[in-house]
């Protein structure tokens, strides 16, 4: 190949492996943002209320971040950027224990109208979404815990104007709030991929049945959903809707897995600074190699973490073919290091870590809760040798 | 620093290449024309056979070099570490002696730190140097010394001052290594092979021209050394020279130089695990249908993945002029974590297998080589536990242990 033929390529778009300073400034901006309207006496006060957040924030986070429809094109109401930056998002609003219903509405949600919905659908739902003047969220998985949309029992109809659909859906995150929600279920008489779809309906509408579930993690709110003969649309159509379902989930899990690793840091840097504060033996517990080396080795594992958070997110903002292998290799690794994070910063605070008044365990429960949510790690890791062909 | 376009200096190192690059040119001389124009070390300073270009701009040269496939200075073993070192450290008449045949290749290094009694602390060093006239006498004893037997110059960590505290006794050296008072022996390991010696100093002479820095600074010179060497192991393959014909006389030459520069080191791959060959060997021995395995092996992956990825963002960072984020002083652990972790799946999927070892073992003696071989990693080049309190100390800023090696060398309690 001469030079002349490769200046005419276009310069290939690739991974990178540190942020852009505009990245930087929107982390920041987000931090500051966070900093400002959710210390931890307001996690915990909005932990306590039934809908789990509060309306004003979301408001302003949408208003004056655009946080909700980041990721969402221009088109649409959105900001346009892409799944690096929806990561960025989820990074500090996990780091942040942020209460409200971003993962449901802006990650899960709007995702899979982007991911299944028709131009027409994508026009008249998103706007709203990116606005933050409509909540939503997906119904995927069922009372039995099965992630893999494979496994999928409820049932759409077809009836006069639409679909008439049948099931239970459990664990749908923000159910007990969202306005528009968006369900997996199947056409009659299929089985494992064949004739998945997903479909919109009111959560008000006729023939639905929300019910919160008490969630061990009270700072995001999960919900059981019974569909009885209730009135649906299609979103998008029957053509592999195996495809958009786990796309959007496969999306998720970055997202998830980012959102953990922000949890993490915020883990770490609590454990650091108790480690350097608390004094026995006459020194900080912080100068004991047995700390030391701890804290050490939880530096490494939440930065190894963060580092294939950052990877998944790229390639799929890249749609890298190995993008979806990437995901399940990102929730797993993240879903571990944030729960040992977890488990350490007790560990390291000593008997005040396991009391209610101390915050660590705020964080680990969203480890806990988060380490199953979308597959637990041993899910992820064979589904990461299957897609790796092995 | 230049203010080059990266543009300027594609065109630039190009029109040098097509004007002086000649395969059939002798490896030395055209080493030596590198050195001379600065384009082998062009992140070097102006003054000492550089360009004084950034970081991201070397990257750059070393891509065009590529491309034609033109060969590069000598950077195997020490030299590099020896020769960051002086340009830091080292006299002008030290920099002119030495830095130009480092990168010819002419001259090879080694490096006299670690002693039998001070592995670990290295500041507690008791080879002793002792001013008599117009020398400094060494006598005593270094180990773990790699290329110590065909090295032409040592970098050497020797205590000067018995009475001041550890670190402040100490001064660096310039040593020549073929000379009667130095006598090297090799080193065998659990893992067969002999790569390191041990080194016996008596009554050896440095000449004062060869004192690096100032008498009593010798830690602080050595610590510049140590940074480099802890830099360069990421656990990063170089980037693979691409294009360009590998035929003519410099090739073989350079071929030869790695050949015998490596082949001591020919078990080093399987210190780190390979974790190239797991899955392949899960797919021969049929290990990938069992679950229990396929999920150790998804986490191996994972371990691995996330650290090479660490490492590229430590130096993503490194190449954007970023201040170092803790990634940066990571990877030396995480490649442990990764070694241990392959040695471990390795045993899995070979089973009984990995009681046998030699030619009529899995892969010709790989697989066993990997197992004997892996303890090596979490000890070389500072030990995990080493690793853990540098980077709890100086990354987390946690408060230092009490010491009990303080005041004056000679009292402080030693092997």
């Amino acid at each position: 190949m001469s030079t002349s033929d490769e200046s005419r390529v276009e310069p290939r778009r690739r991974i990178q492996f540190a942020f852009t300073d505009e990245q930087e400034q929107f982390r920041s901006a987000i931090l500051r943002f966070l900093n400002d309207r959710s210390p931890t006496t307001e996690v915990r006060r909005l932990m306590g209320t039934a809908e789990g957040y509060d309306p004003v924030v979301w408001r302003q986070l949408s208003a004056d971040l655009a946080l909700p429809g980041i990721h969402i094109p221009e088109q649409y109401g959105g900001a346009g950027f892409g799944m690096v930056e929806l990561c960025i998002v989820t990074e500090e609003l996990g780091r942040a224990l942020l209460c409200a219903p971003y993962f449901s509405t802006a990650v899960l949600a709007a995702n899979a109208i982007l991911n299944a919905g028709s131009e027409a659908q994508k026009s008249a739902l998103l706007p709203d979404l990116a606005k933050g003047a409509r909540l939503a969220t997906l119904a995927v998985t069922e009372p039995d815990g099965n992630w893999d949309p494979m496994g999928i029992k409820a049932v759409a109809t077809p009836d006069a104007d639409g679909y008439c659909l049948e099931g239970v859906k459990s664990y749908v995150v923000d159910g007990h709030v969202a306005d528009l929600l968006i369900v997996a279920a199947r056409a009659p008489d299929t089985v494992g991929r064949e004739g998945l779809a997903l479909f919109t309906l009111g959560a008000n509408a006729g023939g639905v049945e929300r019910r919160p579930l008490e969630s061990m993690d009270p700072t995001r709110k999960i919900a059981r959903i019974d569909f009885r003969a209730a009135h649906a649309n299609l979103l998008g159509n029957f053509d592999d809707g195996a495809k958009p379902i786990l796309r959007t989930l496969d999306q998720a899990a970055i997202a998830l897995a980012n959102e953990m690793v922000g949890g993490a840091q915020a883990l770490l840097d609590s454990a650091v600074n108790y480690a350097k504060l608390r004094v026995q033996f006459g020194r900080p517990i912080g100068s004991f190699q047995a700390i030391k080396h701890k804290l050490a080795d939880m530096l490494l594992e939440v930065e190894l973490a963060k580092s294939a958070a950052y990877y998944a997110a790229q390639a799929a903002a890249l749609d890298d073919p190995e993008w979806p292998a990437l995901a399940s290799l990102a929730k797993a690794a993240a879903s571990e290091t944030y729960l040992h994070t977890a488990a350490e910063c007790i560990q390291i605070h000593g008997g005040i870590g396991f009391t209610w008044d101390n915050d660590t365990h705020l964080w680990f429960k969203r480890a806990k809760s988060s380490e199953v949510f979308l597959g637990q790690p041993s899910y992820h890791r064979e589904v990461l040798m299957q897609r790796w062909g092995v | 620093m230049s203010t080059m376009s990266e543009a300027e200096v594609r065109a630039e190192v190009r029109e040098w290449l097509a004007a002086n690059w000649n395969p059939d040119l002798p490896l030395v001389e055209w080493r030596g024309k590198l050195a001379d124009s600065g384009w082998g070390m062009p992140q070097w300073p102006k003054e000492w056979y550089g360009r004084g270009l950034p970081h991201a701009l070397a990257r750059v040269v070393e891509e065009e070099f590529a491309k034609v496939g033109a060969v590069g200075v000598a950077k195997s073993g020490v030299r590099l570490l020896a020769a960051a070192t002086l340009l830091e450290h080292g006299s002008d008449p030290q920099k002119k002696k030495f830095l130009r045949r480092i990168l010819t290749g002419e001259d090879t290094w080694c490096q006299f730190f670690s002693e039998p009694g001070s592995g670990s602390d290295l500041a507690g060093a008791t080879t002793r140097a002792d001013l008599k006239g117009d020398f400094w006498i060494i006598n005593g004893q270094k180990v773990w010394t790699t290329s110590a037997h065909h090295a032409d110059h040592g970098l050497l960590l020797a205590r000067t001052d018995w009475d001041a505290p550890k670190h402040e006794g100490l001064s660096y050296f310039v040593i020549d290594v073929k000379q009667p008072g130095v006598d090297v022996q090799q080193l065998k390991q659990m893992n067969g092979h002999a790569s390191f010696n041990q080194v016996f100093f008596t009554d050896a002479k440095v000449p004062q021209e060869n004192l690096v820095g100032r008498v009593g600074e010798g830690w602080k010179v050595a610590v510049t050394t140590l940074a480099h060497e802890r830099r360069g192991a990421d656990g990063l393959q170089p980037t693979p020279l691409k294009r360009g014909a590998r035929v003519g006389r410099i090739h073989a030459e350079e071929r030869a130089e790695t050949e015998k520069a490596n082949q001591p080191y020919k078990w080093y791959p399987q210190r780190a695990g390979r974790v190239d060959l797991i899955v392949d060997r899960a797919k021969e021995t049929g290990a990938n249908k069992d679950p229990f395995v396929r999920q150790e092996i998804a986490r191996l992956m994972i371990l691995a993945k996330s650290a090479e990825w660490t490492a590229r963002r430590a130096r993503a960072a490194q190449q954007q002029g970023r201040p170092q984020g803790p990634e940066g002083s990571l990877g030396k652990l995480a490649a442990s974590h990764v070694a241990r972790a392959c040695a471990r799946v390795h045993t899995l999927i070979t089973g009984a297998e990995a009681m046998l070892t030699g030619r009529e073992s899995p892969r010709q003696g790989i697989i066993a080589e990997i197992l004997v071989s892996v303890p090596a990693v979490s000890i070389a080049g500072g030990t995990d536990e080493i690793q853990r309190n540098i980077i709890a100390e100086r990354v987390l800023e946690l408060p230092k242990e009490p010491r009990f090696d303080t005041g004056p060398f000679r009292n402080v309690r030693r092997n």
